[in-house]
C-alpha cells in the first residue's frame, strides 16, 4: 500500500482541515486584528493600534486577570491532586465495598458545570441554603456565611466546587492508573514486611508518575477554560474577585461591548493555551507519539 | 468485610488501617454524592416543603409537579435542540476525523505532519480564545441564533483531541493487515470500510460519548451565539428557568436533573462504556 500524498487523500483531509481553518485558526487570527479595533461589535469600528494593550495593562485589568488565574490554577491544582490520587489508588483495591463507593464517587461526572453551579449556589445560599442550616443545627458560625458573596473568600470557594466538579475525573484516571502497577511489586514490599505508608510512598506514587503528570496538565490547562461554574455563580463578583481571564474577556467584550479589550485578553488566553499545550508535547507521553509518527 | 483472593496484596483478614480507607471513603462518599442527592430530593418538593422543611431530609411528601411544570414550560423543545445540535456535531466531528486520522497514519508527508503538528497545537486552545471572532463570524454568516450557528464552531473545537485519539488508536492496527489489503487492489475507503472502522470501533465508540458530552454540556457557545427559546439548548434552559424561577429552587432543580438524563440513563445501562468515553484517550 503506498504511503504518499494523492489527491484521494488530500480531499480525506480536507473536512476536518476546513471546519479547523475557518471556525479555529483564522477567528485566532482575526482576534489578532480586533486586539487593534475600538468596535462595539455592530456599529462601525476605528483602526486605534495598540491603545487596547495599553489600557488593559494600563488600568489593571490585565493583570489583575492573570493573577487571579494563576491563582485559580494554583488552587485547583492543590485541591484537586492529592485528593484524586488517594480516591484512585483506593478505588483500584479490589474490596467490594469500594467498587461500590466507586459507583457513586462518579455521579458528579453526569453534570454539566452549569448543572453543578446552579446546585451549589443554591447549597451555599446564605442564610437558608443546605450548608448554612447543616452549620445551624450543629451550631457552628453565624448561620448566615455568604459563601460566595464575600470577596475575601469567593475565589477560594470556587475553587472547590471546580475541585468537587474535576476530582471524580482525576479519581478515574488514578484509578486507570493504579491498577495498571504490576502486583509482583506489592507482593515483593509485602515479603520485606512493608506497612502501607512505605508501600504507598516507595510503590505506588513512583509507578503513578506519568498519571500525575497527565492529570496535572489537564487540570492546568484546564484552569484557563472555567467560565461557565463562575458565569452561573458568581458573575466574576463580587466587585471583580472571580473575574479570572475568560470571565473578564466575556464581561469585556460582551457586557462592556469593547471588542477590541475582549480580544486583548482573549489573545493572552490562547498564548497561555499554546504555551501550556506546548509544555504538553513536550512532558507528557504524547511527545512518543510523534516521534512514532516518524517512524511509520 | 469478604475480600476477593485474587488480590495478592490484599489480605483476606483486613488489618485495622483498612477499617480507616473505609470510614475516609465514606466520607468521601458522603461529600460527593450528596450535593447530588439533595438535588433530587428538593426536585420532588413542593415550593411550601422546601420552604417549610428540613433542607438535608428527603421530602415528606414528594411530588412529581416539578417536573411537569419545567415539560410544560417548553423543556421537550430545547432537550430536543440539545439533541439535535450534539448528535450531528458528533457525527460530523468523529468522520471528519477518521478520514484525517487514516491519511496521518497511511501517508509520509511533511505537509500532512505539519497538519497533524497543527491540530496537536490546537489540544489545549480554549474556546474562550476565539469565542469573539466566531461571534462576528456567525453573524456575518446568517447563522446567529439557529442551531447550525452552534453545530459548526462545536466540531472545529471537536476535532482536536477526536483526531488525536483516532491516530493513536489507527496507528496500532498492524501493516500487514494494510499490506494484504493492498494486494488484493482495494481503494482507500474499502480499507476504511472494512479495516480501519471495524478495528477501530472501540475507539470511535469512546470518542463519541466524549464529543457527544462536550457538546451537551457547552454553554459558551450557545450562551453567546443563540438568543431565542426556539434555539435554546438544555445549558441555557438551566439559567433560563432559575432566571425565571428565581424563588421557586425545586423547579431549577428539576431542571438541573432533566439536564443530565442522557447521561444518567447511560450511566445505569452502560457504566462501562460511559466511564471510558469520559476518559477519552486520557487514560492510555
Amino acid at each position: 500500500m503506498q504511503t504518499g500524498l494523492n489527491w484521494k487523500r488530500v480531499l480525506m483531509m480536507l473536512p476536518a482541515v476546513l471546519f479547523f481553518a475557518f471556525f479555529a485558526l483564522i477567528p485566532l487570527v482575526t482576534a489578532v486584528y480586533y486586539s487593534g479595533l475600538s468596535w462595539n461589535g455592530i456599529g462601525p469600528s476605528q483602526w486605534v493600534g495598540v491603545q487596547n494593550w495599553t489600557s488593559v495593562f494600563q488600568d489593571g485589568t490585565a493583570g489583575h486577570a492573570i493573577l487571579l488565574t494563576v491563582e485559580i490554577m494554583v488552587l485547583s491544582w492543590i485541591f484537586q491532586t492529592p485528593l484524586s490520587l488517594l480516591i484512585g489508588v483506593f478505588l483500584a483495591g479490589e474490596q467490594k465495598h469500594r467498587a461500590v463507593f466507586g459507583v457513586f464517587y462518579f455521579v458528579p461526572l453526569l453534570f454539566s458545570a452549569v448543572a453543578i453551579g446552579v446546585t451549589w449556589e443554591n447549597i451555599l445560599m446564605p442564610g437558608y441554603g443546605l450548608l448554612d442550616s447543616l452549620l445551624q443545627s450543629v451550631g457552628i458560625g453565624s448561620g448566615e456565611e455568604n459563601w460566595l458573596g464575600n470577596s475575601r473568600i469567593a475565589l477560594v470557594v470556587l475553587a472547590m466546587l471546580i475541585a468537587w466538579q474535576f476530582i471524580p475525573f482525576h479519581s478515574l484516571l488514578y484509578q486507570g492508573g493504579a491498577k495498571q502497577i504490576p502486583d509482583s511489586l506489592y507482593e515483593a514490599a509485602k515479603i520485606d514486611g512493608a506497612n502501607p505508608w512505605t508501600t504507598f510512598f516507595s510503590i505506588t506514587l513512583p509507578q503513578l508518575k506519568y498519571t500525575i503528570i497527565t492529570s496535572s496538565i489537564l487540570i492546568l490547562t484546564g484552569s484557563l477554560t472555567y467560565f461557565d461554574l463562575i458565569y452561573v455563580t458568581t458573575e466574576g463578583g463580587p466587585g471583580n474577585s472571580t473575574t479570572i481571564l475568560p470571565m473578564d474577556m466575556y464581561k469585556e467584550a460582551f457586557l462592556d461591548q469593547s471588542i477590541g479589550r475582549g480580544s486583548v485578553l482573549a489573545i493572552i488566553l490562547a498564548v497561555a493555551g499554546v504555551v501550556l499545550s506546548l509544555v504538553i508535547l513536550r512532558f507528557s507521553r504524547f511527545t512518543q507519539m510523534e516521534s512514532q509518527l516518524e517512524g511509520v | 468485610m469478604p475480600t476477593s483472593s485474587s488480590g495478592l496484596h490484599r489480605r483476606a483478614r483486613s488489618p485495622w488501617y483498612n477499617y480507616l480507607f473505609t470510614a475516609l471513603g465514606a466520607v468521601w462518599l458522603l461529600i460527593a454524592f450528596y450535593p447530588v442527592l439533595y438535588m433530587l430530593m428538593t426536585s420532588l418538593r413542593s415550593q411550601q416543603g422546601f420552604l417549610l422543611g428540613t433542607p438535608w431530609l428527603p421530602p415528606l411528601h414528594p411530588i412529581l409537579e416539578n417536573y411537569l411544570t419545567v415539560l410544560q414550560a417548553g423543556f421537550a423543545h430545547y432537550f430536543w435542540n440539545s439533541v439535535v445540535v450534539s448528535v450531528v456535531t458528533v457525527v460530523l466531528v468523529v468522520g471528519c476525523s477518521l478520514l484525517l486520522a487514516y491519511v496521518i497514519v497511511r501517508t509520509r508527508n511533511r505537509v500532512v505532519n505539519v497538519v497533524f503538528s497543527v491540530f496537536l497545537v490546537g489540544l489545549s486552545l480554549p474556546i474562550q480564545a476565539a469565542i469573539i471572532p466566531i461571534y462576528v463570524l456567525i453573524t456575518k454568516m446568517g447563522m446567529y441564533d439557529k442551531l447550525i450557528g452552534l453545530i459548526l464552531p462545536s466540531v472545529a473545537f471537536g476535532l482536536p483531541l477526536t483526531v488525536l485519539i483516532l491516530v493513536n488508536f489507527v496507528r496500532d492496527i498492524p501493516n500487514e493487515l494494510y499490506e494484504s489489503m493492498g494486494l488484493d487492489g482495494a481503494g482507500e475507503f474499502t480499507v476504511l470500510r472494512h479495516l480501519v472502522i471495524p478495528l477501530a470501533m472501540p475507539a470511535l465508540v469512546s470518542v463519541s460519548i466524549y464529543d457527544f458530552i462536550q457538546v451537551w454540556n457547552n454553554f459558551l457557545f450557545p450562551l453567546v451565539l443563540t438568543q431565542s427559546s426556539a434555539s435554546r439548548v438544555v445549558p441555557l434552559a438551566i439559567t433560563s428557568f432559575q432566571g425565571q424561577y428565581t424563588m421557586n429552587v425545586p423547579v431549577t432543580m428539576a431542571v438541573v436533573v432533566l439536564s443530565a438524563l442522557p447521561l444518567i440513563l447511560a450511566y445505569i445501562f452502560g457504566r462501562r462504556y460511559l466511564l471510558r468515553g469520559l476518559l477519552a484517550g486520557f487514560g492510555k
